[in-house]
């Protein structure tokens, strides 16, 4: 259980509410109280202690807290906690098994497809929603998908060899 | 940043939904996609006491088209709903145009295009569309719908007429007189920012005579802006260069730019007036083409 923003005042209020709520997340029900203001990236990062989910420019532009909500890409830092109640969230975190690396995260490694890292996670999760719907972008179809993520490195043209690098190994899987 | 402290409903009818934002009587805001409400409620810019979601009301993500060819967009419908879309793209080209270009792919999973309505930031995408096709939006309140007209509905900058206790549950688009063309065009410096300026054009024809013309402008003002009556002497012509001049430059008059970091207001003037120009003759080929 958590509540909010202890990490920046002390915990809430007396007499201020907080709601109960359920949400999946990599597959596993967690369930927190949380005040209704309190930001699911904040949930994430601060109250869950999932720390791969990064708070970039905190203003929706750069999509390094992007996360896979019901499996559709959004931005963690524009949406409260309280709204996640009963859906399905998957972070960073669930990519990799515990002895493999998801095929995403193989392509950025083989590919060199980071620098600092720190635009990574989101950057992995949106290409995951891309190659959902489909399994063989053309890579500009991958800079399309991935123009709401900001890599300060500007390191695209490795990130976007990544994934077409992941599609790849992906179709061989699947076939 | 986070936003100062507000109750949070998240109601199942929107009857409830209405019921809650009357007993708050303008302090509660609803909350749909959230891409505009929440960085403003984070930036404090707005601290309302209560946050209505509706995403829980069950069927409000539709977009169809009647038999009768009018166009109906429930308040859930999402932008990326209207992507890659067949529909629009047959009946409501602007709309189809418009769609890739709202903000970026992951704001459009989330962010409504009724909301995007309702929010009229005088940069928005879909006010400006909206407006160049004549649309209207369907509010509810405790006493039942009403319509607003498009040009009734956005009143200035980030202020449109609903009262405290109405909800935009759908905008619509009247049926077409003929076939229905349009685009939009949009000058950005980069996915996702602020347009540099944005052009929305929806013209209903009969064979290679325009019937009907909407032309509206977002980014290029303190408000969006209608630029309908300079469209009106395209009807009853053919579309001619000639004629695409005229307008174009009428058009461009009607813009009220301010010099920026992303131009001085003589240039998103002229872009303004290219994008019309650019549009029109596009419109002009197809209609010719399909006569």
């Amino acid at each position: 259980m958590t509540s909010l923003y202890d990490e920046v005042q002390a915990p809430p209020a007396e007499g201020v509410p907080t709601r109960r709520v359920t949400i999946k997340v990599n597959g596993d029900d967690r369930t927190v109280d949380v005040e209704p203001r309190l930001l699911l990236a904040h949930l994430l990062r601060q109250g869950l202690k999932l720390t791969g989910t990064h708070s970039g420019c905190d203003s929706s532009n750069c999509g390094a807290c992007v996360i896979l909500f019901d499996g559709r890409p959004i931005k963690s830092c524009t949406m409260l906690a309280v709204q996640a109640d009963g859906h399905s969230l998957e972070t960073v975190e669930g990519l990799a098994s515990a002895s493999e690396l998801h095929p995403i995260q193989e392509g950025f490694k083989e590919e060199h497809g980071l620098q600092c890292g720190f635009c990574t996670p989101g950057m992995m999760l949106a290409a995951k929603a891309l190659l959902e719907v489909n399994d063989d972008p053309t890579e500009d179809e991958i800079r399309w998908a991935l123009s709401g993520n900001l890599c300060r490195c500007t390191g695209y043209q490795n990130i976007v060899k990544s994934v077409l690098w992941a599609a790849k190994k992906m179709r061989a899987e699947a076939n | 940043m986070y936003p100062s402290r507000f109750g949070y409903e998240a109601p199942k009818t929107m009857e409830e939904a209405i019921a809650i934002l009357d007993k708050y009587a303008g302090e509660a805001k609803v909350l749909s996609g959230g891409q505009s409400l929440i960085p403003v409620i984070k930036l404090r810019f707005a601290a309302p006491e209560m946050l209505v979601d509706i995403n829980g009301i069950p069927g409000l993500d539709y977009n169809r088209v009647d038999p009768d060819g009018s166009i109906h967009i429930g308040a859930l419908c999402r932008h990326e709903d209207l992507e890659n879309n067949e529909l629009m793209e047959k009946h409501a080209p602007t709309i189809a145009a418009a769609a890739p270009l709202v903000s970026d792919p992951i704001v459009r999973t989330r962010g409504t295009f009724v909301g995007s309505v309702c929010h009229a930031d005088p940069q928005g995408d879909w006010a400006a569309t909206m407006t160049a096709m004549g649309g209207h939006i369907v509010a509810q309140g405790p006493k039942g719908t009403r319509e607003i007209a498009m040009k009734d509905f956005v009143i200035g900058p980030f202020q449109n007429t609903l009262a405290y206790n109405e909800i935009a549950i759908e905008a619509v688009i009247p049926a077409p007189k003929g076939v229905r063309v349009g685009n939009y065009l949009k000058l950005e410096r980069r996915v996702g920012d602020f347009a540099t300026a944005s052009v929305a054009v929806s013209l209903e024809m009969n064979g290679e005579t325009v019937i009907s013309a909407g032309i509206a402008l977002a980014s290029v003002g303190g408000r969006t802006i209608d630029a309908t009556e300079a469209a009106q002497s395209l009807v009853g012509k053919k579309i001619t260069p000639e004629l695409i001049a005229e307008v174009a430059a009428a058009v461009a008059a009607t813009a009220e730019p301010r010099t920026d970091h992303r131009g001085s207001s003589d240039y998103k003037r002229q872009i303004v007036k290219t994008f019309v120009s650019r549009i029109l003759t596009g419109l002009a080929t197809t209609s010719q083409k399909a006569a």
